[in-house]
């Protein structure tokens, strides 16, 4: 292998290795007879050729390449141990236009990064990925990697490595070549001239196809790794050729590129008024339609509690009765009963309405209204009902009336058998709704106030349900229903 | 169409809505319980913007992900909770040391261990000192509302370009799980890359970005270099909220929900005759030494609120020298401090108990 390095420094490397530190500039740092500084020069000559220096990153991974970045006449990031493809996949989502080049030993890429690389190589991210499978962790000083052969001894595998209990070499080409995204597959040697004309050949390929886009392309490079492996560098090649290839075999695994088409990105969008259809909410009247109340009921904070079974539309209430808050200018918070509380199938919700900043959004004690579908709902929030605070129950479900202290009004309605007479069981929340609509008209609001109640819930109802205009329909009608309801139970 | 800025949002939502606005471009994230709506969010907003959303394999896949996409010269932001928290670490140490911006969320879990999905703030200690390996640091936000998840998203990424560095925002699973009115700010343009960027569009191919240094004098002055900048953060980024504090004689403090729930505690206290006011803190890092140590004059008592086992109590004694008493009020394992834990603990407080 020593004579074939000898063909002078391609373009693609920088004429002096500004980035190393040092007084070292002219060199690199690999031992003789290493297949990095082979497989470097195959590499820079392409990309120089290419004339695609400019808008190449390489990616050096942590091994004996990890320098890589040194040598290379394009810009370089240095990633953590096995992580390169995941940054090769966040620089190609960034930047498309960019082309990007991964490179990784057989420990960065076949143990510790295995994941990140078939992940990279499944999504087929645009981007070509040299692997130097040299059988062994050259960096640490001779450890086993995934690629080590069977039988081969490594300081970690010192009475060589037996398939029980290390299980056998990794065939790489072989798994990615299984998936359906990767466009080009294959596995050659730095071994004797031919085969290197070979890998220039596939080295040129997986760079051309990343430069139209088309998709993962991946070359497995038999490496030597003398040093570690403590092989004379002529008895080096032999071990390649006669012992690596044959239980990793060259050759073509995949190739697909002349059917596939280039992989399309979309262009990201900052256009104010794009930005602002997109995450704004379409509404007549825009902010403008937000009106303040006037009922002195809201000059302080509102606390709110609603409870039942889960399905009963329990969170859903408390959310439209947020919603119905942000609609006149409030500032609100829905708390959902959350973690611990989940168990057992009762869910609960707390919503807080004040015209200033709201503190604690738990509501625990001291509430204003508290709303019950079921009876273990009303058992254990009873007592956080406040002093002059009312409570609304759903009758159909809790029959005998429960008892409030003096100060405190006890509200039924029996909002299950109305939703099921309307004919749908689910909108009995609304029904709550339309209730407690005709409460606060009857005992607090202004007529102005109580006037704009339904147009405030409908609007609310429509934002909770966004795009299910049926449901929102529905939920309107139950919502006009327990208000007249609840309007006729008072009078 | 006329739009309206005034959304109900939860948390969760709202920092996704904040980070588009903010130019956000990118967003790489693993579903986890409570921060989950952040990835669903960002995979409903960003398509429609053009933008990039991901759901990566992994958080150490996600967090790599970030920084090359970051190294890409692009707004980029991660989310996650806990124990996927954990498993970014070895990559923010590397984004923090090759100085990339970036924004990661932490809505915090119960733990340790696989622990649950109820709200804790027990990533204090690891988020406010760093986080992985090494000596750096991140900037953390605490935001405790729905409208701090939305506008410290732009804040965070503003920091994150000032002083090239990841910054969190640091909160919980109530505050991410709550929904609130949020007035969203107006769009931002797209940030043009930095000149540090990977970015052939603007930059030179000169440009590479690496954390190995081998000299030792070298890795040496890339230290110092970075404790010089979280030196100038310390002094300069320090936000809090200060509330009934001026004269206050118990000063209670406490983030994210915490720092909802000793509001509403102080203000009860003060019903009461007891002078008690709040130091909420809005970054964890840098701690807001300055304000917490302007109220030791005064406050004769410092309370800190925490759902964890006692973390930023170390942080308040440091900022105040331990000069004045300091007692935890806490709850662990997804459990809530309420307002009266808080109440009967500084009116103990007042009568002369510990
Ligand atoms: C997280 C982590 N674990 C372990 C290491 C130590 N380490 C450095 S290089 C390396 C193995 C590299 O082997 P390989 O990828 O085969 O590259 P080679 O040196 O053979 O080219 C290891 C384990 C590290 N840098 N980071
Ligand atoms: S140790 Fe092996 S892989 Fe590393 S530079 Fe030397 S020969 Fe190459
Ligand atoms: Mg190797």
């Amino acid at each position: 292998m020593s004579e074939v390095v000898k063909f002078g420094r391609p373009k693609g490397f920088f004429e002096t290795f500004e980035r190393r530190p040092g007084s070292i500039k002219k060199n690199m740092s690999y031992c003789p007879g290493c297949g990095h500084g082979v497989l470097h020069k195959l590499i820079a000559e392409a990309i120089a050729d290419f004339g695609i220096q400019d808008k190449t990153t390489l990616i050096s991974p942590v091994g004996c390449s990890v320098f890589a970045y040194f040598y290379f006449d394009c810009f370089g990031l240095q990633v953590p141990h096995g992580r390169s493809a995941a940054a090769a996949t966040g620089l190609t989502r960034a930047n498309p236009e960019s082309i990007v080049i991964g490179y990784q030993g057989d420990g960065d890429l076949a143990a510790i990064g295995f994941n990140a690389f078939i992940q990279a190589a499944n999504r087929g991210e645009n981007y070509c990925v040299f692997f130097v499978n040299n059988a062994i962790y050259g960096m640490t000083g001779g450890q086993m990697a995934p690629t080590s052969l069977l039988g081969q001894k490594t300081t970690t595998s010192p009475y060589g490595r037996n398939a029980l209990t290390e299980g056998y070499p990794l065939k790489v080409c072989e798994m990615v070549s299984q998936l359906e995204a990767p466009v080009y597959v294959e596995r050659v040697a730095l071994t004797s001239p031919a085969n290197i004309l070979k890998a220039r050949k596939a080295v040129r390929k997986a760079i051309k196809i990343s430069m139209e886009k088309k998709g993962f392309a991946f070359v497995e490079v038999l490496s030597g790794c003398p040093v570690n492996l403590k092989l004379k560098p002529a008895d080096m090649d032999k071990f390649i050729e006669e012992n690596m290839t044959k239980y990793f075999p060259l050759g073509v695994f995949k190739d697909v590129a002349d059917e596939r088409e280039p992989v399309k990105r979309a262009t990201p969008v900052y256009d104010r008024a794009k930005v602002e259809e997109t995450l704004y909410r379409a509404m007549p009247g825009g902010n403008e339609a937000h009106e303040s109340l006037e009922s002195p009921l809201f000059d302080r904070e509102l606390r709110v509690k609603i409870g039942g079974f889960g399905g009963q539309g329990v969170l859903s209430l408390g959310l439209i009765l947020a919603a119905m808050g942000k609609y006149r200018n409030l500032n609100v918070s829905w708390l959902p009963s959350y973690g611990p509380e989940m168990r057992g199938g009762t869910a609960n919700c707390a919503v807080i309405l004040n015209k200033g900043a709201i503190g604690s959004p738990i509501v625990d004690s001291n509430c204003d209204l508290l709303v019950v579908l079921n009876r273990p709902s009303l058992d254990k929030y009873l007592p956080e009902l406040g002093e002059n605070g009312v409570l609304m129950y759903d009758s159909s479900t809790i029959k005998d009336a429960p008892k409030v202290k003096p100060g405190q009004k006890a509200i039924a309605i029996s909002a299950g058998d109305i939703a099921e007479e309307f004919g749908n069981l689910k909108c009995a929340n609304a029904v709550m709704l339309g209730a407690i609509g005709a409460v606060l008209t009857k005992y607090y609001l202004t007529p102005a106030d109580a006037a704009k109640f339904q147009e405030t819930a409908e609007a609310a109802i429509a934002e909770c349900f966004a795009g299910k205009d049926k449901i929102v329909a529905m939920n309107a009608e139950a919502c006009k229903l327990g208000y007249t309801k609840m309007q006729n139970a008072q009078s | 169409m006329e739009y309206s800025n005034k959304l109900l949002l939860k948390g969760n939502e709202a920092v996704v809505y904040g980070a588009l606005l903010a130019g956000c471009d990118c967003f790489f994230g693993y579903p986890i319980t409570p921060a989950s709506e952040i990835a669903q969010t960002a995979a409903e907003k960003f398509p429609l913007l053009g933008r990039t959303f991901l759901q990566a394999e992994c958080e150490t896949a996600s967090i790599n992900m970030v920084m090359g996409a970051s190294a890409a010269g692009r707004r980029v932001m991660t989310a996650s909770s806990g124990l996927g928290i954990s498993l970014k670490q070895e990559g923010v140490s590397y984004i923090a040391t090759m100085e990339l911006p970036c924004v990661i969320i932490d809505v915090m879990r119960g733990g340790p261990g696989l622990g649950n999905i109820a709200p804790e703030q027990s990533d204090y200690n690891q988020i406010t000192k760093g986080g992985g390996h090494g000596g750096y640091k991140v900037i953390v936000l605490a935001p405790g509302s729905a409208q701090e998840m939305c506008d410290f998203a732009g804040l965070a990424f503003d920091l994150a370009d000032q002083y090239r560095s990841p910054v969190y925002l640091l909160t919980d699973g109530v505050v991410g799980q709550m929904l609130e009115s949020v007035t969203l700010p107006a769009p931002r343009p797209r940030r043009e890359s930095p000149e540090w960027a990977l970015d052939f569009k603007v930059n030179p191919r000169t440009n590479y970005l690496t954390s190995i240094y081998m000299e030792p004098a070298d890795l040496e002055k890339v230290n110092i270099h970075l404790n010089e900048k979280y030196a100038r953060i310390e002094e300069n980024e320090q936000r809090c909220e200060e509330y009934l504090a001026d004269d206050a004689e118990f000063i209670i403090s406490g983030f994210g929900i915490c720092g909802r729930v000793i509001r509403t505690a102080a203000e009860r206290l003060r019903e009461e005759g007891i002078r008690a006011g709040v130091i909420r803190p809005l970054t964890l890092f840098p701690f807001p030494k300055k304000a917490f140590r302007k109220h030791a004059e005064h406050a004769k008592s410092f309370v800190s609120v925490e759902l964890n086992n006692g973390q930023m109590i170390d942080d308040i004694r440091l900022a105040i020298e331990c000069s004045r008493p300091v007692s935890l009020v806490n709850r662990m394992g997804g459990n809530l401090v309420t307002v009266d834990d808080v109440v009967r603990h500084v009116r103990k407080l007042a009568k002369g108990g510990n």
